[in-house]
């Protein structure tokens, strides 16, 4: 079964047409890699997703029902977390109310006047829960916004992950990180889908972890999709090496 | 318990007990009752302010329209309606919220700026119907006209007409009531997403929460604080003058709120008190006492940006 459904969507702004008739289609528990050059119009794809402005012609199908037309909020409702390029959390609050916001969202009391006892135990219980996933669970009490690069984003995933999403959007994960911390990121990334069995989509520059992590490539160029198949697939596509991996590759 | 929540809980006492003996301790120090009842009155209001500004992020210049119909709410209800204080009360704090409410929707779609510039506008609405309907509101001059009354137990009356003590008395009474309430959505599962909202629009639209919805509630629960504090106000004066109304009373409150420290939840408090106390002492000497509480203020911005309260709680640390 599909998780997501995106049919012929088209984005313009005035004149530059920043996606021209893209479909993808990504069946449960599949990892979906997007690449492409600077200015190819990944992340504009991203945005089209996750709702952040509405396609000017397409559709978008999500666990088999239409949320082209439905806002941000609704979308995550449904079960879409997304991360950014440029990491945004809670700065000024610790790891554990970064992910405890989350919590409680996903948990359907984000208009409570109170919480009682036992939500309150379950709420503590599944945000420890979903901090050692992301081996954050020893920086609990430490603001998100003093932490390395690495923890932030890992803090980050961490409250999309509290959103018990059906589909991950994950936007450069690696983006401005050294050797050591890349790695790291990779790692948790390869055991959420692996272990966890998330469905992942994921925009990234780095084609080590690229070829590393994805079951399926997909490679935009100047808005359009270029190709699409297993990284073996990809990596011996002609089309794809005189656009963007250079004959070096 | 940790050190931490035992020096909070010893602050929070110190901050009741001297609010509870205010009267008997601000006398011998050359303050008055009355002026005791003043603070608490314009430290709600400045407080109520914060629930938005501090909490949510969101700064509203037009927040004294919603103190203003609190004044007038409970000036029109004890002079046309009843002769009963809580129901003045209840009346002038629902005035307030109920167009805070309404015109909310409407606000919440701008930001920054612009949300600021729509709040002063709105504002000014309600300040020229208060300033021109003279038959009901009494234009310039304000309404007249009507005074607090007894309030009546059944078993007793508790006379805050002519004890000063006593009404100061009832005023906290009512100032605990909604301070507390404040505290307890601000700890609350609703209160913390009006924390992500300060933190990071962005991120809290993308956990699934609906951002101007989430603005509106607290919007709208900062505007019926605001008209429990206009209400007492008007009882404190025996009178609703346009000027509660207007923006430049507004801006009275924003700079307590940022004096005493927007991101404290007593901040405003204190800021309202160096600002009443400074009023009421700098007025009987100049007529420019606003010079200098306006310099204080450039003092502290530039200062200690987190506010009197901020500087206070680092120096300790």
């Amino acid at each position: 079964m599909n998780v997501l459904e995106i049919n012929n969507v088209t984005k313009r702004f005035g004149n530059l047409v920043a996606v021209r008739d893209v479909s993808l289609n990504v069946a449960k528990g599949e990892m979906c890699a997007i690449i492409g050059p600077n200015g190819a119009g990944k992340t504009t794809f991203f945005n089209l997703i996750s709702g952040f402005f509405p396609p000017t012609s397409g559709s978008i199908r999500f666990d088999g029902q239409d949320i082209t037309k439905l806002s941000t909020h609704e979308r995550v409702t449904r079960g879409m977390a997304r991360t950014f390029q440029v990491t945004e959390i809670f700065p000024e609050l610790t790891v554990f109310e970064n992910v405890r916001i989350a919590t409680e969202v996903a948990s359907g009391y984000r208009l409570r006047p109170w919480i009682n006892r036992a939500e309150q135990a379950q709420v503590q219980a599944r945000v420890e829960e979903t901090l050692k996933l992301v081996s954050l669970e020893t920086k609990t009490g430490r603001l998100v916004g003093e932490l390395a690069h690495g923890d932030q984003r890992a803090a980050e995933i961490a409250m999309a992950l509290a959103l018990k999403p059906h589909l991950l959007l994950l936007d450069e994960p690696t983006a401005g990180m050294g050797d050591q911390e890349t790695f790291q990121i990779t790692q948790l990334i390869r055991r959420l889908h692996r272990e966890s069995n998330y469905t992942i989509v994921l925009i990234e520059h780095d084609m080590r972890v690229v070829f590393h992590l994805a079951d399926r490539i997909c490679v935009l160029d100047q808005g359009r999709m270029l190709a699409q198949g297993t990284p073996q697939e990809i990596a011996a596509n002609e089309t794809v090496q005189a656009a963007y991996l250079g004959t070096a590759a | 318990m940790t050190t931490e929540q035992t020096r909070k809980l010893i602050v929070l006492a110190a901050i009741w007990a001297a609010l509870i003996f205010a009267p008997y301790w601000m006398v011998p120090l050359g303050g008055y009752t009355a002026l005791a009842t003043r603070v608490l009155v314009l430290g709600l209001a400045a407080m109520s302010l914060n629930f938005l500004l501090g909490f949510t992020g969101v700064l509203s210049f037009g927040h004294a329209a919603y103190f203003g119909l609190g004044a007038y709410g409970a000036g029109l209800t004890l002079k046309f309606l009843a002769a009963s204080t809580p129901l003045a009360l209840l009346l002038g704090m629902l005035l307030g919220g109920v167009c805070g409410g309404l015109l909310g929707t409407l606000i919440v779609r701008r930001r920054g700026v612009y949300f600021a510039m729509v709040t002063i506008a709105f504002g000014q609405v309600f300040y020229y119907i208060a300033f021109q309907w003279s038959s009901l509101t009494g234009g310039d001059d304000g309404l007249r006209g009507f005074s607090r009354q007894p309030l009546d137990l059944g078993l007793f009356k508790i006379d805050i007409l002519s004890s000063a003590n006593y009404f100061y008395f009832f005023v906290l009474f009512c100032f605990a009531l909604a301070v507390g309430a404040m505290g307890f959505i601000l700890r609350s599962p609703f209160g913390r997403t009006m924390i992500a909202i300060r933190e990071n629009e962005r991120r809290s639209r993308f956990l699934g929460i609906p951002v101007e919805r989430h603005i509106w509630i607290a919007f709208t629960l900062s505007c019926f604080f605001m008209g429990l504090a206009g209400a007492l106000y008007a009882l404190v004066n025996n009178f609703a003058d346009p000027k509660g109304l207007h923006y430049s009373q507004s801006g009275d409150f924003v700079m307590m709120a940022v004096m005493g420290g927007m991101r404290s939840f007593w901040g405003p408090l204190l800021g309202a008190t160096v600002f009443v106390v400074l009023q009421d002492y700098l007025s009987s000497v100049t007529v420019n006492w606003m010079s200098f509480v306006g310099l204080l203020f450039v003092l502290v911005v530039l200062f200690f940006p987190r506010g009197l309260l901020g500087f206070l709680q680092r120096s300790k640390a």
